[in-house]
Formats: structure tokens, C-alpha cells, sequence
């Protein structure tokens, strides 16, 4: 006992290395991570911030303009432009490709043969679809003497550059997303496989037609992926950047009809390297992106089924 | 009786079929433009080439102001390669401690890694750049590289916790009990175990890495360090509309090592995608 006294009265140095012999292998594991997430995470976030206040321009020091960039980007013209371009791409390309992934999920999870060659050709164009390689292909499929106008051809139509048509442009790329459906895809057809069999023979048993077991069994229970799907797919939307450029020369298109959020930010940060404006447009960025899922997830209880 | 059900089996077979091929369709066509003859390519929509040449490609090759494609390969796979080591040791290291650690601060770690996950890279951009402008890293690799060793693709290290979750502890108990440390324990037995969710890491790094455009476009300049990708676009916008042979041809070639990946490991990357929702 007096030992034991003893002891924990000398403790404070022990109870330090009790932290240390508990902390230090596991510390010593995620210290790559810590200093990543900290220095290039947690720091930068911070200064993004502190940035998004100022008028920093990569060669004098930065001047408090207090929110000075956040009201100049709502008189900005290009950046409301900007804004809406990208919100029409979200709003429009996002349903539309996982409409078609998620009807073509159903037409393939019906026990064909050779499924996993179909699959793996659907999936061909989401692997490639975000390199420089596919942009190039689409400006041609789109241009004056493209893919696109040789078909419409066929028919006895007289197409123009799409491309470079400011009503046309953005169209051509959510064209290019639609045209990745396989990655959301694959992913319904794995779900789909997740519903349990025994539903569906029981719903057989009991006389339901087609459109009952969709409506009633397989939509209901897929809505967790359904929902998995629209997350990541708008998340990753906002975000596009590569077709746009290449695609508009990196400068946004006629009249900036494809002028993305990004390839503005772009612009903004490393050509004309007004950093505290870019800064507060990514900002911008974060509160949008958070806005539209926080929505999501909010409206998800409403139509998301979960089992428990 | 018999005749419904076979109607639309084959209805169904006829708009798969014809679904892939005009997926397929573009691809096919670019690849058979690039052996086209300059004057004849926007002619015909026909895939077979009627003049067939090689040219376009030993033009293409040649690249531009000294500096032909192979240096862009080479400088590719420099960065691909480093990419993927830094990833595999460093997310399987912070993986391996949130999975089987007990430590100060664990929970809040993981949440904040969870985070960054879903976090747009916009809001830490610009002053990662200025920190890398400010050490002379623009116009070398580390900005591609360096965050890689720090463990910064988060969703690798949820990928692998995931994985090692689902290694029986008793394997790593038997070692702690044989007087092995965590190193020791991380090195001979989890590493090992984990070899799938590392080639599955290994082979998304290919692919995300040849891909990207965005941060090579920001931090490199120099064309004798140009990638695959920032030669594509050099390539574009000094030869423009003149030479779409020779820029197809080099699309073409950008695509290849992708296209032979997903031959190999088609199985393992479709599994990726559908199990844990990997961006292809």
C-alpha cells in the first residue's frame, strides 16, 4: 500500500509517459496523415479564409478589403454567369445521367448473358470521360464537321458548331456527362443485387403486376443508393473543370456558355492571380456545395428508406 | 404464350446492343480518324479508314518545340509511380491506427478525415499554392507528389480501415502475444492481409493521377516537364485545327495505358466502384 502511495505521488512525470507509451506507436502511425491534414488541410483552410478578406495578389501583402470580395462577386456579371452555368449543369446533367444509369441498372439486372462485357463497355466511357484526350474528342463529335452533324445528316439536317454556339455549348457537355452514366450505374446494378429475392417471389405469389414491383419493392428499396448517387454525382459536378476548358479554349466559351465555377476560379487565381477574390469564390464554392447537400440529406427522410 | 417473353428479351438485347455501340461510337471513331489522312478525316462518317496511313502518329510523336511524346510518358509515369507509393504507405499507416489503435484524440481525427473527404479542394488551393510557390516547388513534381506521402486522398484511408475492420483481431493478437510491437505487427501481418485494398488503391491512384488536369495546369510550366495531359493541350492549342490527325492520334496514345489498366484489373475496378462508390 505505502508503496503504492508512494508511487502516485511522484506520478506527474508518470502519467505523462502513461500518455506517451499509450499515444506514442499510433502517433508515430498517423503522423504522415497529421501533418497533411494540417498543413495542407486545416492551415490552408484558415488562410483561404483570411485571404477571402483581403486583396492579395502574390506580390504585395495582402490589405483588409473586409467583405469587399463577397460584394463585388454578387455585381460581378462573369461570376453570376458563371454561377448559373454551373447550376444549369448540376440541374440538369445530374438527373439525366442517373436516370438513364438507373434505367439501364434495371435493363441489365434482368439475368442477361454477358453481362460483365456490357457492363464493362458501359463503364469504358466513365473511366476516360474526365481526361484532356475526351474533351478534344467531344469538340470535334460537336464541331462544324463533326461526329454529331454527319449523323444529323442521315436525317436530312443541316447541323452548325454547337460547340461554338452560345445556346448550344453547354448542352454538348452535359452531353459528355450523360455519356459517363456507366460509374452510377455500375453502382445501382450493385444494389439492385442487394434486394433480397425472396420479395420479389413473394410479390409474384401474390399477383403484383410490373409496375407494383417497381414502384412498391425495387425504387423504395434502392433509394439508399439512389440517394448515395445524387450526393456524390452533384458534389462531383460542381467540381468539373477539364471539359469546360479544353473544350472553350480555357476561356469559357462563347458568350461564357460554359463558363464553369472552377475554370472562373481558375481564371481568377492563376491568370489574373487575384487570390483574395478567388479565394472568396471558393469559399462560395464550399457554402453552395454544403447548402445543396445539407438539402439533400434534409429531404432524405422523407424518401429514403432505411431499414432500422 | 411463348412469343411475349421472347419479344422483349429481345427488344431488351437489341437497346443493350445498340446502347454500347454508340457509346462506343466516338472512341471508334477517333480511333479510326487517327489513321486517316488529314483531308479525308471530316469527310466520311464510315469508321474504316479508306486511306490508310501511320503518319498522323510519327507526326504526332514528335510533339512540339523539341519535345516529343516520350518525354511526356516518361514524366507521367514518374509522377503516377511516386503518387501511388506515397499513397499506399501513407494511407495504410494511418489506416492500420484508426482500425486497431486506441489513442488521444481518435475520434476527432476520424471525423476530420471523414470531412476532408467530401471537402472541395478549392478552399485549400490557393494557399497551397502560394505555400509551394514560396519553397520554389512550381515547375518540379512535389505539389503532385509530396501530398501523397502525407496521406492526403482520405477516402483511401476509409477504404482500408474498412478492410482492416474485417481482419480477425485473433491474427494480430497472436503477434502482440509473440512479442511483436505495432510496426512489427502492421509490417508481417495487416500489410499483407491488406494487399487487395492496396492494389485497389494502387490502380485508382493510375487512374485519378494520369487523368488529372487541374493541379498539373497549375504547377508546371515548363514543357520538359509536361504530362501526357499538358502535352495534349499544348499540342491543341498551337496545332488547333490543323493537324487533327496527329491530335487524335495522340489522344488515342494518351488513352492507351488507361485502356490496358482496365483490361487487367477490369474485375477489381468495377468491384471498387460498385462496392465502395470510387469515382472511376
Amino acid at each position: 500500500m505505502a508503496q503504492i502511495v508512494l508511487e502516485t505521488n511522484m506520478k506527474r512525470p508518470s502519467i505523462i509517459k502513461m500518455f506517451w507509451e499509450k499515444n506514442k506507436f499510433a502517433w508515430l502511425f498517423i503522423l504522415p496523415w497529421f501533418v497533411g491534414i494540417t498543413g495542407l488541410g486545416l492551415i490552408p483552410m484558415i488562410a483561404s479564409l483570411y485571404l477571402s478578406f483581403t486583396d492579395y495578389n502574390m506580390f504585395d501583402s495582402p490589405g483588409w478589403v473586409a467583405a469587399a470580395n463577397y460584394t463585388n462577386l454578387f455585381e460581378d456579371t462573369r461570376y453570376i454567369q458563371a454561377v448559373k452555368v454551373t447550376l444549369t449543369y448540376v440541374a440538369v446533367g445530374v438527373p439525366l445521367q442517373l436516370l438513364v444509369s438507373l434505367s439501364f441498372a434495371m435493363i441489365l439486372n434482368q439475368g442477361i448473358r454477358g453481362l460483365s462485357l456490357y457492363r464493362a463497355v458501359y463503364y469504358i466511357p466513365s473511366l476516360l470521360g474526365g481526361s484532356v484526350a475526351i474533351a478534344i474528342l467531344w469538340r470535334q463529335v460537336f464541331g462544324r464537321d463533326g461526329l454529331f452533324n454527319e449523323f444529323l445528316e442521315l436525317f436530312g439536317i443541316v447541323g452548325k458548331s454547337w460547340i461554338s454556339d452560345p445556346q448550344y455549348a453547354l448542352f454538348t457537355l452535359i452531353a459528355l456527362k450523360l455519356w459517363q452514366f456507366g460509374s452510377p450505374m455500375v453502382i445501382f446494378l450493385a444494389g439492385l443485387r442487394q434486394i433480397p429475392k425472396e420479395l420479389y417471389e413473394a410479390s409474384a405469389i401474390d399477383g403484383a403486376n410490373k409496375a407494383q414491383i417497381l414502384f412498391k419493392i425495387t425504387l423504395p428499396l434502392l433509394t439508399p443508393v439512389i440517394f448515395f448517387n445524387v450526393v456524390m454525382q452533384m458534389i462531383a459536378a460542381f467540381q468539373a473543370f477539364t471539359p469546360a476548358y479544353v473544350i472553350g479554349g480555357g476561356s469559357g466559351g462563347a458568350l461564357d456558355s460554359i463558363l464553369f465555377y472552377t475554370l472562373y476560379l481558375y481564371m481568377k487565381a492563376f491568370q489574373h492571380f487575384e487570390m483574395g477574390y478567388a479565394s472568396a469564390m471558393a469559399w462560395l464554392l464550399l457554402l453552395l456545395i454544403s447548402a445543396v447537400t445539407a438539402l439533400l440529406f434534409w429531404t432524405s427522410r422523407k424518401w429514403v428508406y432505411y431499414e432500422n | 404464350m411463348n412469343i411475349q417473353p421472347s419479344v422483349t428479351k429481345w427488344l431488351r438485347i437489341s437497346v443493350i446492343i445498340l446502347m454500347g455501340a454508340a457509346l462506343m461510337y466516338p472512341l471508334l471513331w477517333m480511333l479510326s480518324s487517327s489513321f486517316k489522312p488529314n483531308a479525308i478525316i471530316f469527310q466520311k462518317l464510315g469508321l474504316w479508314p479508306t486511306g490508310f496511313t501511320l503518319s498522323n502518329y510519327a507526326k504526332g510523336w514528335v510533339g512540339l518545340s523539341g519535345i516529343s511524346f516520350s518525354t511526356f510518358y516518361v514524366n507521367t509515369f514518374i509522377v503516377v509511380g511516386f503518387a501511388i507509393l506515397g499513397n499506399i504507405i501513407t494511407c495504410s499507416m494511418t489506416a492500420f491506427a484508426f482500425a486497431r489503435m486506441d489513442f488521444t484524440f481518435k475520434r476527432v481525427f476520424f471525423a476530420a478525415m471523414m470531412v476532408t473527404i467530401m471537402l472541395p479542394y478549392h478552399v485549400t488551393l490557393i494557399p497551397q499554392y502560394i505555400i509551394f510557390n514560396s519553397i520554389d516547388w512550381i515547375n518540379t513534381y512535389y505539389p503532385l507528389i509530396v501530398p501523397k506521402f502525407l496521406a492526403t486522398d482520405a477516402f483511401f484511408i476509409f477504404l482500408m480501415v474498412q478492410f482492416i475492420r474485417g481482419i480477425p483481431h485473433e491474427l494480430d493478437q497472436a503477434a502482440i502475444m509473440d512479442g511483436c510491437n505495432p510496426i512489427q505487427t502492421f509490417v508481417r501481418i495487416i500489410l499483407p492481409l491488406l494487399q487487395p485494398a492496396l492494389v485497389t488503391a494502387a490502380i485508382f491512384t493510375f487512374i485519378w493521377t494520369w487523368n488529372d488536369f487541374f493541379s498539373q495546369l497549375i504547377y508546371i510550366s515548363n514543357p520538359k516537364l509536361f504530362t501526357v495531359a499538358l502535352g495534349l493541350r499544348m499540342f491543341l492549342d498551337n496545332q488547333g485545327a490543323s493537324e487533327w490527325g496527329a491530335m487524335f492520334a495522340m489522344s488515342i496514345v494518351s488513352l492507351i495505358p488507361i485502356l490496358v489498366f482496365f483490361t487487367f484489373f477490369q474485375r477489381l475496378i468495377i468491384e471498387g466502384v460498385s462496392t465502395t462508390g470510387l469515382k472511376g
